[in-house]
């Protein structure tokens, strides 16, 4: 089987998320890549290191610079002609285009693959990850999402993959991009961090998130993660938020402070390798799942922490 | 300009959801079932655009067994003008809804189509792009805040690492996350009003739709369970034990 990779790049490095996915597509058969963007060629090139890829196929072109799926879907579903299966990264990007490009493969996609149980079988979660289903695809061809956390990172170097341009596709003059707030931070970022320390509603204000979560952050050199509850009370910015609507997580070790354990929560976190917890709550949910757990007044306990570790 | 938004019929999102015994799926039989939150957002942008005049009409739409209709009565309740159901008692996957949605979105014309970005139940995020794909039409998916100008709409939507705002041409999909608004409950003079409002049933077939399922849910099971592990009496301990797992700073 040939699988083509969807590349998430920034415009100059292969995001995490990608080396996720290449494992996933390697248990497939060969594995290609796609790189679309505009002056992506040394994004392409670090692709190409991408340890046991074949082609790489680069799309440069000012219509794929934002990654506008009107654009890009109509490419990749192009290069679908020769391979059989297409396979995204389950990031905001991934989920955004591989819909797309399924509907015009007419192929029903299999969204956030677990595992790889077959050729055409794999589990995935549902019900915000509280039933894992087995399901087999009867498509001719493949469209995938996978869940990063779910599968080693292939290594990003010792590859040798052949770069080939690809001329298809421009814009399809219905959308265009007009701006981001990318949250810039010397901080690592919360799908790819080693530590996460979360905060969640206990906190009670942004001022307190500061204070009382992010110095725990800095002296681990851990990324800043939060409940929805802390969200949606405006702590702090929604791309924070870990859980079920947020982002999916697995670093080696998550703090949770202050957050009680909602599902919603736990669906996010819960493949975390070790999970510590503080509560004032003894009987909080999130007690249920924690490795080490802490019941504490956290205004106290966690400054002494961040003063001790 | 006339809105459509299809609402899904899923168990309600406090309900804990159980696996049966047999494996087959999930048990839904005597359980609250709710609209889609995601789709509840959804019905709640299409009423504040007619409020603010963008829209004129909205048209709710429901994909699903017969009980579907106290889903799209709700939707009515809350302000959407009529209703139709496609009815099934098959589970319909994403890109047969999408094509069901098709057919429709070719017979009412509408300017905007707006979807929840995911149902809760099988968590596909897929129904919005593909109909996207299907009509032609641009997609704002994952959307905070959507603005109608002139023959355009401006969706800014929640990506990974903040927010990214793109400009669509209409007709365009839009599909809700959480935090575009916070839903209206519908009062009881309007629950009782909804029930006079327009409601057709349809039939996939009458959009010459095939549902069978491309996927094949081979079985269903319990998530791997992961154990309670210590409680420490005090911070000195948890320092101790984190220290022993090479946590430090």
């Amino acid at each position: 089987m040939k699988t083509l990779v969807w590349v998430e790049h920034d415009g100059s490095a292969v995001k995490d998320a990608t080396l996720a996915a290449v494992t996933a597509a390697s248990k497939l058969g060969e594995v290609h890549l796609l790189v679309a963007g505009e002056g992506v060629d040394g994004v392409a090139k670090a692709a190409s290191e991408i340890a046991g890829v074949g082609k790489v196929h680069v799309a440069d072109n000012a219509a794929f610079a934002h990654n506008l799926p009107e654009n890009v879907a109509p490419l990749v579903a192009d290069l679908m002609g020769s391979h059989d299966a297409f396979v995204a990264p389950a990031t905001t990007t991934g989920k955004n285009i591989a819909p797309r490009v399924a509907a015009l493969l007419d192929v029903m996609q299999i969204s956030e693959i677990l595992s790889v149980e077959g050729p055409k079988t794999f589990t995935r979660p549902i019900y915000a990850g509280n039933a894992i289903a087995t399901v087999e695809s009867s498509d001719a061809k493949l469209v995938l999402t996978v869940r990063g956390t779910a599968f080693d990172k292939a290594a990003a170097s010792g590859g040798s993959g052949t770069v080939e341009a690809v001329s298809a596709g421009g814009d399809a003059g219905i959308s265009s991009f007009v701006g981001a707030e990318i949250a810039k931070s010397e901080r690592p970022e919360l799908t790819s961090a080693k530590i996460i320390v979360s905060g969640g509603r206990a906190l009670g204000s942004s001022e307190k998130y500061q204070e009382v979560i992010v110095p725990l952050a800095d002296k681990l050199g851990a990324a800043l993660g939060a409940s929805r509850a802390a969200v949606d009370a405006g702590y702090v910015p929604n791309d924070y938020q870990v859980g079920q609507t947020g982002k999916i997580v697995a670093p080696e070790v998550y703090f949770a402070i202050g957050i009680s354990g909602a599902i919603q929560h736990l669906a996010g976190m819960k493949d975390s390798k070790t999970i510590v917890a503080i509560n004032k709550d003894e009987d909080a949910p999130i007690f249920q799942v924690a490795d080490l757990g802490l019941v504490a007044d956290l205004f106290s306990a966690v400054p002494e922490l961040t003063a001790k570790i | 300009m006339k809105i459509l938004v299809p609402v899904k019929r899923v168990l309600d999102y406090n309900v804990k959801p159980r696996v049966k015994a047999d494996g087959t799926g999930v048990d839904l039989a005597n359980v609250k079932m709710s609209m889609n939150p995601f789709d509840e957002i959804g019905v709640e942008e299409a009423i504040r655009l007619k409020e603010k005049g963008v829209a004129t009409e909205i048209v709710a739409v429901s994909i699903g067994p017969a009980k579907a209709q106290e889903t799209l009565r709700t939707a009515l309740a809350m302000g959407a003008d009529r209703a139709i159901l496609v009815q099934t008692d098959d589970a319909v996957e994403p890109l047969a809804v999408a094509k069901i949605l098709k057919a429709i979105a070719d017979a009412e014309q509408p300017g905007l189509v707006i979807l929840g970005k995911q149902a809760i139940d099988d968590d596909n995020n897929q129904t919005g792009q593909m109909l996207a794909a299907l009509t032609g039409w641009a997609q704002g998916t994952f959307a905070s805040a959507v603005n109608v100008e002139g023959d355009s709409v401006s969706v800014t939507r929640e990506v990974d690492g903040g927010l990214e705002t793109v400009k669509l041409k209409l007709p365009a999909i839009v599909t809700t996350d959480l935090r575009l608004n916070e839903p209206r409950y519908a009062s009881l003079p309007n629950i009782m009003k909804a029930k006079s409002k327009p409601l057709d049933t349809k039939s996939p077939a009458d959009y010459g739709v095939d549902t069978a399922p491309r996927v094949k849910t081979v079985k269903v099971s319990e998530p791997p369970v992961r154990s309670a592990g210590v409680k420490v009496a005090d911070v000195d301990e948890l320092v101790a034990k984190l220290k022993a797992m090479g946590v430090h700073s």
